[in-house]
């Protein structure tokens, strides 16, 4: 737990030297106006992502329409889409040179009216079609897992759909919408290359432009903890959402009666469906493909290999220390069944709430102490280096897989453990026996969504990787900041392409297709489990 | 359980592949020069040409200016690097500030480099000048209508211009160069003034131009590069360059430099590729990004020699690196994005 801190609290140490003179400018400056663009943005975001996740998940559940199976599994794949790779295609089809507005000067004339794309509006749209899928896939796997019954039950009693879905359905399902909302509020707070193309100025974009262009990092370090800050309001506002609601398993659910879509209605389900796919993995891989085609850059399939051989090596390491570490703090903190330990255990997950250019900075400070102990040949600064990568992104994203373990072990019914405690199994035995069997599917959901952060991640990557290694991501990054976006389109296709692998492979699963995380949401209003039968 | 085999296959593969990438890359000879670059253009080519020429390999490390420079100052002396590379001049002012970086005692450098282009005490070296000048569109602007930076406060330009953000080193540079030359009152008014002409920030010195030429803004700038590389696509791209403030102090120039790490394994090598490229590598250096050669010797790039000569702005570039800060927050109080 400490080891996942260290970074922080060590930034955060650094950052201690009073800093007033900058620091009350800032105050006196931006921002307040950073501020309340990144609470404005919050809310875009929130919303957007809540009308499409929660919108998108009823559809294809509780709805028979053309194209609604294909539509289930296929609208999690924008998560496979980096925001800065959709925020950048965004804007070359959207803005004023582009091909959109373009043809509509040829059609209207001159001076044809087009909203403006580089704004906060902009930025919250983009970001919202990438980081959706947290609420869609949560919400669709609450619907699914326990909501029929009691939908049914309302519908006998009389209520029509809509109305049931408000009363029964929304209650039911709003702790898997707020927890998949609070990962859209971390990811939104702690990004600065999407907003900074839409001229957004978050806090975010003020922690970077104060460290790299005012050369001040202890103010740099200030603006992240109060980034943190927010995310902290975030995270209670999240646990208030929940309502102080347990929630607990109960046997697999049953299928959604669906109702069966006629006419305009199932024109309109599959069009909106069809329009959110376009515009987030449809346009933009249409657009990275006609650039890679008229790019004259050569590609190298050696280079490929070797990119795209360290992202997944990198993720894959990502992937095992997240959701190791998930397990052994969730399951640690059961076992010893210390108060303490069950409230601290979620400060595993500040780390996700920091920007990645700050927990960077800390892992560099660590690394260089290390090889400093070490000292030792350019071959040991490499791996020294490489762990340091592996730890930051474990520092980073250890709250993604964390997340899915704690709810898992959360579903376990305080009645299995009794009973397994009566039939004489000591704490180990318990955490063996029960808790990390029925937390397996939470931890497969772990480690697919950390892979995938990881995959798409720049910041930490670009700060720490070892000499000698690149990474698809890096390589994306060398090509776009020089704004030669048709040779980029190859590596950025790639990204997606193996982003898709963790995502499609979990589709395969079916059952952990369900997002284990979530699935097991249950409130206690309804019956539990029988305890005591083991 | 069918999930773990794929898993194990990716790691296996991905370890493989890391530790065959990184293995290779550091093949731990003796003539090897270790380069943190913040520059990462044509940059392969020039060193390999340096390898062909001197038999010393060139390993690098490409990031952003910023983030190297911090990387290099948390590693101190167990830091690989033994040259430091940027694309602008501010963050080679703060590496040498910071200590980073160690003089370069060499009389082919102070020859080959201006010496507005190169620190007082040789702790970094210019090796190419980009201009961020002025770009028009010959269908709406005439040349005569423009002259400088500062003109463009002015209102007949009102909703015609197209600038870069304020996050970006280079608009960073420029404003600095502003400070420098007015103070900070009356370059305050000339960026206040852009945003009352209600300017278009737009994050992509392409981008600006590509605005520009589809009719979206009249007026740019950007750095010459951009639009000697969209002239080499398309030779008809109707956006020209103008030369900005040539009948006073001469229009902004930055640099892309080098110095030589503090803790450089072997400073001697270090050096001899900086020189190089100062001077017989000044070609492959500079031309690939259509940039000018630091050398009066060199010739421009044949693309952008079209554009004909100019005055370049004498400040030392370690001049305006150092009030980048102030650059920064000026923008703030303009409102500039």
């Amino acid at each position: 737990m400490g080891l996942l801190l260290l970074p922080i609290l060590l930034v955060g140490a650094r950052s201690l030297s009073p800093s007033g003179e900058a620091w009350s400018q800032l105050w006196a400056g931006p921002l307040p106006g950073m501020l309340w663009t990144t609470l404005w943005l919050l809310v875009g975001v929130g919303l957007g992502t809540l009308v499409l996740g929660a919108g998108l998940a009823w559809l294809v559940t509780a709805y028979e329409f053309p194209g609604a199976g294909f539509f289930g599994w296929a609208l999690v794949l924008p998560l496979a889409m980096p925001a800065y790779i959709l925020g950048f295609v965004f804007l070359a089809v959207f803005d004023f040179a582009g091909p959109v507005q373009t043809f509509l000067r040829g059609v209207i004339g001159s001076d044809a009216w087009f909203p403006d794309v580089r704004s906060l509006p902009g930025a919250a749209i983009v970001l919202s079609l990438t980081l959706y899928p947290y609420v869609y896939v949560l919400g669709r796997a609450a619907l699914r897992q326990q909501v029929p019954s009691s939908f049914e039950t309302a519908r006998t009693l009389g209520d029509g759909r809509l109305r049931a879905a408000r009363r029964v359905v929304l209650p039911l399902i709003r702790p898997a919408l707020a927890a998949g909302l609070a990962i859209v509020m971390m990811e939104t707070l702690t990004d600065f290359a999407t907003v900074q193309y839409f001229n957004v100025d978050t806090v975010s974009v003020g922690v970077y432009q104060v460290w790299r262009g005012m050369f001040n990092r202890a103010v740099a370090f200030e603006l992240a903890a109060l980034v943190l800050g927010v995310a902290l309001i975030v995270i209670a506002a999240e646990r208030v959402l929940r309502g102080g609601l347990r929630f607990y398993q109960r046997g697999p659910g049953r299928d959604f009666e669906r109702g069966r879509l006629g006419g305009w209605r199932a024109a309109f389900a599959t069009t909106a469906c069809g329009v959110v796919l376009a515009l987030a993995v449809g346009i933009p891989i249409l657009q990275l493909g006609a650039w890679a085609v008229g790019s004259t850059a050569q590609v190298e399939a050696t280079r490929i290999f070797e990119t795209l051989g360290n992202s997944l090596g990198i993720a894959v390491a990502s992937g095992v220390a997240c959701v190791g570490l998930g397990l052994l703090v969730a399951g640690g903190a059961r076992l010893s069944g210390s108060p303490l330990a069950l409230r601290i255990r979620h400060l595993a997950t500040v780390g996700y709430a920091v920007p990645g250019p700050v927990v960077a900075m800390g892992v560099l400070v660590l690394i260089g102490a290390a090889t400093g102990l070490i000292s030792g040949s350019p071959a040991v600064t490499v791996v020294v280096s490489l762990l340091g990568l592996v730890y930051a992104y474990t520092v980073r994203f250890t709250a993604v897989a964390y997340g899915s373990v704690d709810a898992s072990m959360e579903a376990i019914t305080p009645g299995v453990v009794d009973a397994a405690h009566t039939l004489g199994s000591g704490p180990g035995n318990v955490l063996r026996r029960v808790h990390l069997p029925l937390a397996r599917t939470g931890a497969a959901a772990g480690m697919v969504l950390v892979m995938v952060d990881v995959l798409k991640e720049l910041p930490i990557v670009l700060l720490i990787r070892p000499f000698g290694l690149t990474t698809t991501a890096v390589w994306v990054w060398e090509l776009a900041s020089e704004s030669r976006w048709e040779s980029a389109a190859i590596p950025a296709l790639l990204i997606v392409a193996v982003a898709l692998i963790p995502v499609l492979v979990y589709l395969r699963r079916g059952k952990l297709g369900e997002m284990a995380a979530y699935q097991t949401y249950q409130p206690e209003i309804e019956t539990p489990t029988p305890a005591g039968v083991p | 359980m069918s999930l773990r085999t794929p898993t194990l296959l990716l790691v296996i593969a991905g370890a493989t592949l890391s530790a065959c990438g990184l293995a290779s890359s550091l093949s731990g000879g003796e003539d090897v020069v270790r380069v943190y670059s913040g520059r990462h253009y044509d940059l392969e080519q020039a060193f390999e040409d340096f390898a062909e020429e001197t038999g010393t390999s060139v390993e690098f490390l490409f990031g952003g200016d910023a983030e190297l420079r911090e990387r290099l100052e948390t590693e101190g002396d167990n830091s690989l690097a033994d040259v430091f590379m940027t694309v602008d001049a501010a963050n080679l002012q703060i590496a040498a500030q910071a200590g980073l970086l160690q003089p370069l005692d060499s009389e082919v450098l102070t020859e080959a480099v201006p010496e507005n282009l190169r620190h007082p005490d040789g702790l970094w070296m210019g090796l190419s000048k980009r201009v961020r000048t002025i770009m028009y569109h010959p269908d709406r602007v005439e040349p005569s209508e423009l002259s400088t930076y500062e003109d463009l406060a002015d209102p007949r330009w009102a909703g015609r211009l197209c600038m870069r953000d304020s996050a970006n080193v280079y608009t960073q540079s420029l404003v600095a160069s502003l400070i420098a030359h007015h103070g900070y009152d009356e370059a305050l008014a000339v960026v206040s003034g852009w945003v009352e002409n209600e300017v278009e920030i737009i994050a992509n010195d392409i981008r600006i131009l590509e605005t520009i030429a589809a009719g979206g803004c009249d007026v740019g700038i950007t750095n010459h590069y951009y639009l000697a590389r969209l002239i080499e696509d398309d030779p008809n791209f109707p956006v020209l360059p103008f030369w900005a403030n040539q009948d006073d102090r001469g229009v902004h120039v930055n640099i892309s430099g080098a110095g030589v790490a503090v803790d450089a394994d072997d400073p001697e090598l270090a050096r001899e590729l900086i020189e190089w490229l100062a001077t017989d590598g000044q070609e492959s250096f500079v031309y690939g990004n259509h940039e000018y050669p630091v050398n009066p010797q060199v010739e421009p790039p044949p693309l952008v020699q079209d554009w004909g000569a100019f005055e370049e702005d004498p400040l030392n570039a370690a001049d305006f690196a150092s009030l980048n800060a102030d650059a920064i927050r000026l923008m703030n109080e303009a409102g500039y994005d």
